[in-house]
C-alpha cells in the first residue's frame, strides 16, 4: 500500500514531481567520496546502516562545540539550550512519522530497545498462559526475540504468520490466526532481507476489528517512503536512528498515550521519576517516564537534522527514485547467469536480496568488496525467514537515494566477476 | 583484474570447495564436535577416530563457504595418520599462516595447506578458514558433542 502521498505541509520547495539532483545531493555525504580498495566506494549498505549528511555531523558537533549539558536539571544556559535541542528533537521526530502528541515519542537507543521496552512494559503485566503475539515469519531477530522472552516470562504463545514463496504475508492466514487469544500484533513495515511492503495500514484495520493493537517495525521504511503512523493507525511504531541518515544510538518509540499511561516504567533511574524517598517513588510525565538516565542528547539532535534533511530531500522523491533504481536493478540482476532473486514481492522497497548458483554468499561478498562494492553477505539477522526459503544465507544490497545507476552497473559487473573467479 | 582474489581463490580451494575430501559421519567416532561462525552461518561438524594417539579417521560434514569448506577439506586429508600433538602443531603453524604471523617457533611443514597463505590479506576471512580447526581441536578433546564458535 505504501509508499503513500506526501502531505502538502511536508512537500518539499519545488514539488514532489521534480527529479532527484542525486550528483548534487551526494556531495552532502563525505563518506562517499573515497577509494576502497583504489575503486570508487559504492555502498549498497544501507539496510545495515546509512550514511550520515554534514548536516548531522554538524549537528553533532555544534552541540558539543556549543550547547552540550545535561537536560531536564540546572538553570544555566548551557542547560536550558539543550534541554530545548533536545526536546525540540522529539517534535521532529513527532512531525516526521504524524503523530499526534509529543509525549507520544519516546527516545530509546533504537528499534530493538522500542521493541524491548514495548514487549516488557506493555506484554509483561497483560499477558497470561495461553495468550498469543502475533508476529511474522520475516520478522527481524529484534522483533522476534524480545517476544519470546516476554512469551517465556508469562506463559504466553508465540504465533507466526506465514509467508509464500515470493515473500509476501499470506492474510488469509493472518486473519485466521488472530484469535480472542491474542494479545498483539507485532509486525516489520519492511523486510529488511527481502524489501518486502507489508500493507500495515490494512493488517492494523484487521486487528483493530478484534480490539488487537498493532506494533509496526519501521527499521526499514522510514528512509525509503513517506510513513505517517495516523495514517496507518497503528499503536506503536519504532525505528532506528542511525538507518535514516541519523547517529547510531538513537532511536524512537512511538506509542498511542492512553497505552503509554497504562504503562509502568521500562527501566529506574534519573529523568524518569517525580520525586524519590526510600519508601516510594513517583514517576515522571509522559514521555519522561520511560527515559531513565542522561539520554542520548547529541543523538537526538542528530536525528532531527538528519529527519530536517530527509524532509527537504522529499520522502515522495526518495521513493519515486529508488524504485526507478530497483526497477532498473531487477531487470539487471535478472539477466545475469545462475543468479536468482529472493523476495518478488509486488511491493518492495529498494533491497535485492539474491543467490549465485554454486556460490556461497559470503565469497561472493568478499570479492565484491575488493571491487569497492559494499554489500551484506549472511543470514540478516532473519534465520527463521532463512530457514523457511531453505537457505543459509543470501547476499543482498540495500539502496538509499544517494545510490545511482552507475552503481548499480557497477554491481552488474561485480556479479559477472564473482562467477569468474569462483567458477 | 584484481590478481588478489585470484590469490586467494585457488584452483586447489576451488577444486576442494566444489569436491570436498572426507565428508560424511562416524559413527564409531570417539570424538564430535560441531562449530559455527555465526556471522556467516557457516557450520561445519568434525568427527573423529583417535587410535594409539594417531587421527585413525577423520570426516566432516557442514555447509559453508569456499574457504571453510576447501579448509575442512584440506584439513582432512592433511591430518590423517598423523599423531595428536602433530595435528594440533599443524593447527598452530596455520592459524599463524592465515593470520600473517611469520615470527614463531619453527612451522610444522604445512604442505598444501600453504594455498591459503593469501588469507592473511583478507581478514574478514580468516575465521572461515580456522572454523574447521577449532572444530577439530574440540573434537580430539575426546568430547562428543562439543560446539565452538567464532565470533
Amino acid at each position: 500500500m505504501r509508499p503513500c502521498p506526501t502531505t502538502p505541509a511536508q512537500r518539499p520547495a519545488g514539488g514532489a514531481a521534480a527529479p532527484l539532483d542525486v550528483a548534487r545531493l551526494r556531495q552532502d555525504f563525505p563518506i562517499l567520496k573515497q577509494t576502497v580498495h583504489g575503486r570508487p566506494l559504492v555502498y549498497l549498505d544501507n539496510a545495515a546502516t546509512t550514511q550520515k549528511p554534514q548536516a548531522v555531523i554538524d549537528a553533532v558537533s555544534r552541540f558539543y562545540e556549543r550547547d552540550n549539558a545535561n537536560i531536564h536539571r540546572g538553570v544555566h544556559e548551557l542547560s536550558l539550550r539543550s534541554t530545548q535541542a533536545y526536546e525540540a528533537a522529539r517534535e521532529a521526530v513527532r512531525r516526521f512519522i504524524g503523530a499526534a502528541r509529543t509525549q507520544e515519542i519516546v527516545f530509546v537507543r533504537g528499534a530493538t530497545e522500542a521493541i524491548n521496552l514495548v514487549a516488557q512494559s506493555y506484554g509483561r503485566p497483560r499477558l497470561r498462559p495461553g495468550d498469543e503475539v502475533l508476529i511474522s515469519t520475516m520478522e527481524h531477530h529484534s522483533n522476534i526475540v524480545p517476544w519470546q522472552i516476554v512469551c517465556q516470562q508469562t506463559g504466553a504463545r508465540l504465533r507466526v504468520i506465514p509467508i509464500s514463496d515470493r515473500g509476501e504475508l499470506l492474510l488469509d492466514q493472518y486473519e485466521r490466526l488472530l484469535n480472542p487469544r491474542t494479545r498483539l500484533v507485532a509486525i516489520v513495515h519492511v523486510s529488511n532481507a527481502l524489501g518486502t511492503v507489508n500493507p500495515v495500514r490494512e493488517m492494523t484495520e484487521i486487528a483493530h476489528r478484534q480490539g488487537v493493537p498493532v506494533l509496526v517495525d519501521g527499521a526499514q521504511s522510514v528512509a525509503h517512503m513517506s510513513v505517517d503512523v495516523s495514517d496507518i493507525g497503528c499503536d506503536f511504531f519504532v525505528f532506528s536512528g542511525h538507518k535514516v541518515f541519523g547517529p547510531t544510538g538513537i532511536g524512537a518509540l512511538y506509542a498511542r498515550q492512553e497505552l503509554l499511561e497504562q504503562m509502568p516504567p521500562y527501566q529506574g533511574g534519573g529523568d524518569m521519576i517525580a520525586s524519590v524517598t526510600f519508601e516510594e517513588t513517583t514517576y515522571n510525565v509522559l514521555p519522561q517516564r520511560f527515559e531513565a538516565g542522561t539520554p542520548n542528547v547529541a543523538g537526538a539532535i542528530g536525528l532531527a537534522a538528519a529527519l530536517d534533511y530527509v524532509q527537504r530531500v522529499g520522502p515522495a522523491r526518495i521513493a519515486a527514485h529508488e524504485r526507478e533504481l530497483l526497477r532498473y536493478a531487477t531487470q539487471g540482476v535478472q539477466q545475469l547467469p545462475r543468479v536468482r532473486l529472493i523476495g518478488t514481492a509486488a511491493e518492495k522497497a529498494a533491497i535485492l536480496s539474491f543467490v549465485i548458483d554454486g556460490i556461497h554468499p559470503h565469497d561472493a561478498g568478499t570479492v565484491l568488496d575488493r571491487l569497492g562494492i559494499a554489500v551484506r553477505s549472511g543470514h540478516h539477522c532473519a534465520q527463521p525467514l532463512m530457514r523457511r526459503l531453505g537457505l543459509a544465507a543470501t547476499v543482498r544490497a540495500s539502496l538509499a537515494f544517494y545510490n545511482t545507476r552507475e552503481e548499480l552497473d557497477a554491481l552488474l559487473r561485480g556479479v559477472r566477476r564473482v562467477i569468474e573467479v569462483l567458477g | 583484474m584484481p590478481d588478489e582474489l585470484d590469490e586467494l581463490y585457488q584452483q586447489t580451494i576451488l577444486d576442494h570447495y566444489r569436491q570436498p575430501r572426507n565428508v560424511g559421519e562416524l559413527p564409531d567416532a570417539d570424538g564430535r564436535a560441531e562449530g559455527h561462525n555465526p556471522l556467516c552461518g557457516d557450520h561445519v561438524v568434525v568427527f573423529v577416530v583417535v587410535r594409539d594417539g594417531v587421527v585413525h579417521d577423520v570426516r566432516f560434514r557442514g555447509s559453508g563457504c569456499a574457504i571453510s569448506t576447501a579448509s575442512a577439506s584440506l584439513m582432512t586429508e592433511t591430518i590423517k595418520g598423523r599423531t595428536l600433538d602433530e595435528a594440533r602443531a599443524l593447527f598452530r603453524s596455520f592459524h599463524a599462516l592465515v593470520t600473517g604471523q611469520t615470527r614463531g617457533p619453527g612451522r610444522e611443514a604445512l604442505g598444501k595447506l600453504e594455498v591459503f597463505g593469501n588469507v592473511r590479506n583478507f581478514p574478514a576471512r580468516v575465521k572461515c578458514a580456522t572454523l574447521p580447526w577449532h572444530t577439530l581441536e574440540a573434537a580430539l578433546e575426546r568430547r562428543t558433542d562439543a560446539v565452538v564458535t567464532t565470533e
